[in-house]
């Protein structure tokens, strides 16, 4: 049985999981659902129809001030200050050594207000470094993670279900959904409040999410869920949106990113942008790159059903040549699948094994990402 | 199906049922939902000799692996060719069709009642 701290943290919906049959698991402290009964089910629904997740655990940091831009060129690694108002940018927040802190989604809400989300474990890292990079910048950075909810739709259904949310609408002047494009945000009402929705996710299909306060979201949950009904939306747990997101080739923090990975060991080289004017933390490191010889991220490919996990072996003939960082039996494709750091020179061989307990499996290295949705 | 009152239980989360001399070993349904999905089985051959407290297969969900242990001393007679073809049979069924192998014994160790298990997974 899960053992329940008085620290534990329960996201606003709880009950509404509980209720929903949910099984949950410690995410970060919190208590979040891990499914809801079957999380292949889960899993098939998103990339067929459509899911919705709680991932209130997520911290929400709004950045405000007429230094925001350029306090976030010089905080993050990528180039907020080009970020047009309601475009959102995946990006990281670099240690002067050149290691992540986290991976983030910054949202612009205007040129002097931006939102960054953050992963629910690393709140507590984030907050204080953006804090101490704040120094000499006329900006406020705002923990607001205690007072904003998070729900994500995810699936080729998800536009029709937010359409057709009884009391959900999209403000005067606005962008109607059918005209947001990927990695761009809107702004919306439901029930008197505001919501704030991105079309972004971390799944691999279309999909919004959804930031609300923690007072409307049960409600906003339901009027989707009732939604989504005549659209094969189901509720969906933290399980099937790791093999969501493992077979969209995304990196989850604490297995593919961490403070002592670069950032172009891990293949987000691109999201640093050493093009950019003036300093940054982490600049210097990331521009001596990783050490030679570093290990890189790889896609492998099993053949059979038993997968490679996070922890297990990669060999190159005898040779103990990298690790695997996530890997499971991909529902949508069917074979196992894997992300792994290997050495630079296994990134190429065709001659790679995973040790699974023992077992020595054949490994072939793919592209990433495992998984593409198919293009409108 | 068996009742699960009749049957015994490990701490293991896996269950047994005593016929004479055979034993019929599956896990529990507790141990099927918190596993999720199972996807992979994979079971002990025929004929081979098991020790109690021995690992001698696994199954494996979306998101984690479980291990079997055999709960006696003994011969396997039979492996469930049913669930390794469909291991979907660990979630849907798991007192049922989803039942693991069968052993033959001559001595059981001490295994715990129904009510000890419920006490157990209850904590």
């Amino acid at each position: 049985m899960t053992d329940l701290s008085a620290t534990d943290r329960f996201s606003p919906l709880h009950q509404i999981h509980v209720d929903g049959g949910a099984s949950f698991t410690d995410f970060a402290g919190w208590q979040m659902p891990v499914s809801y009964g079957s999380d292949l089910a889960e899993h098939h629904a998103v990339r067929t129809a459509a899911g919705i997740f709680d991932i209130s655990h997520m911290a929400e940091i709004q950045v405000i001030g007429p230094d925001a831009a350029a306090f976030l060129d010089f905080a993050l690694a990528g180039k907020i200050s080009a970020v047009k108002p309601m475009q959102a940018k995946y990006s990281l927040l670099l240690t002067p050594e050149g290691g992540i802190i986290d991976d983030l989604v910054v949202y612009a809400n205007g040129t002097d207000e931006y939102l960054v989300v953050a992963n629910a474990g690393n709140r507590f890292a984030v907050v204080p470094a953006l804090v101490e990079r704040a120094d000499g910048f006329d900006v406020q950075v705002n923990d607001l993670s205690d007072d904003i909810s998070l729900i994500a739709v995810q699936g080729p259904s998800s536009r029709a279900i937010l359409e057709a949310t009884a009391g959900l609408g999209i403000l005067e002047g606005q962008t109607p959904l059918d005209e947001l494009k990927y990695y761009w945000s809107t702004a919306a009402t439901f029930a008197g409040s505001n919501v704030f929705i991105g079309r972004t996710g971390y799944t691999g299909e279309d999909g919004f999410e959804l930031y609300v306060d923690v007072a409307d979201a049960a409600a906003l949950w339901n009027a989707l869920s009732a939604a989504g009904a005549a659209h094969g939306l189901v509720p969906a747990g933290l399980a099937s949106r790791d093999t969501l997101r493992l077979e969209a080739g995304m990196p989850l923090y604490g297995h593919e990113l961490g403070l002592d990975t670069f950032p172009a060991q891990a293949g987000l080289g691109r999201v640093v942008a050493l093009a950019k004017e003036g300093d940054f933390v982490g600049r210097a490191a990331s521009e001596a790159g990783p050490a030679v010889g570093a290990r890189v991220l790889v896609g492998l490919t099993t053949e059979g059903r038993r997968a490679g996990r996070a922890g297990y072996p990669v060999f190159d003939g005898e040779s103990e040549v990298g690790v695997v960082t996530s890997g499971a039996l991909s529902p949508t494709l069917g074979f196992p699948i894997a992300m792994a750091y290997v050495d630079p020179a296994a990134a190429t061989s065709t001659s790679l094994t995973i040790d699974v307990r023992g077992t020595r499996i054949p490994a072939s290295v793919v592209a990433l990402p495992f998984y593409k949705r198919e293009a409108k | 199906m068996a009742d699960e009152k009749t049957l015994q239980y490990t701490a293991e989360h896996e269950w047994i049922l005593v016929d004479g001399e055979t034993a019929t070993v599956g896990i529990t349904s507790y141990a099927a939902d918190k596993l999720g999905d199972v996807v992979y089985v994979d079971l002990p051959k025929v004929g081979s000799v098991v020790a109690a407290g021995a690992i001698v297969g696994e199954i494996e969900s979306t998101k984690s692996v479980g291990e079997l242990f055999a709960p006696v001393d003994g011969t396997v007679l039979e492996a469930n060719d049913a669930v390794v073809a469909d291991p979907s049979l660990v979630n849907s069924d798991p007192f049922g069709d989803g039942w693991l192998i069968k052993v033959s014994f001559s001595a059981l160790p001490a295994l715990l009642t129904f009510d000890e298990y419920s006490a157990l997974v209850a904590e």
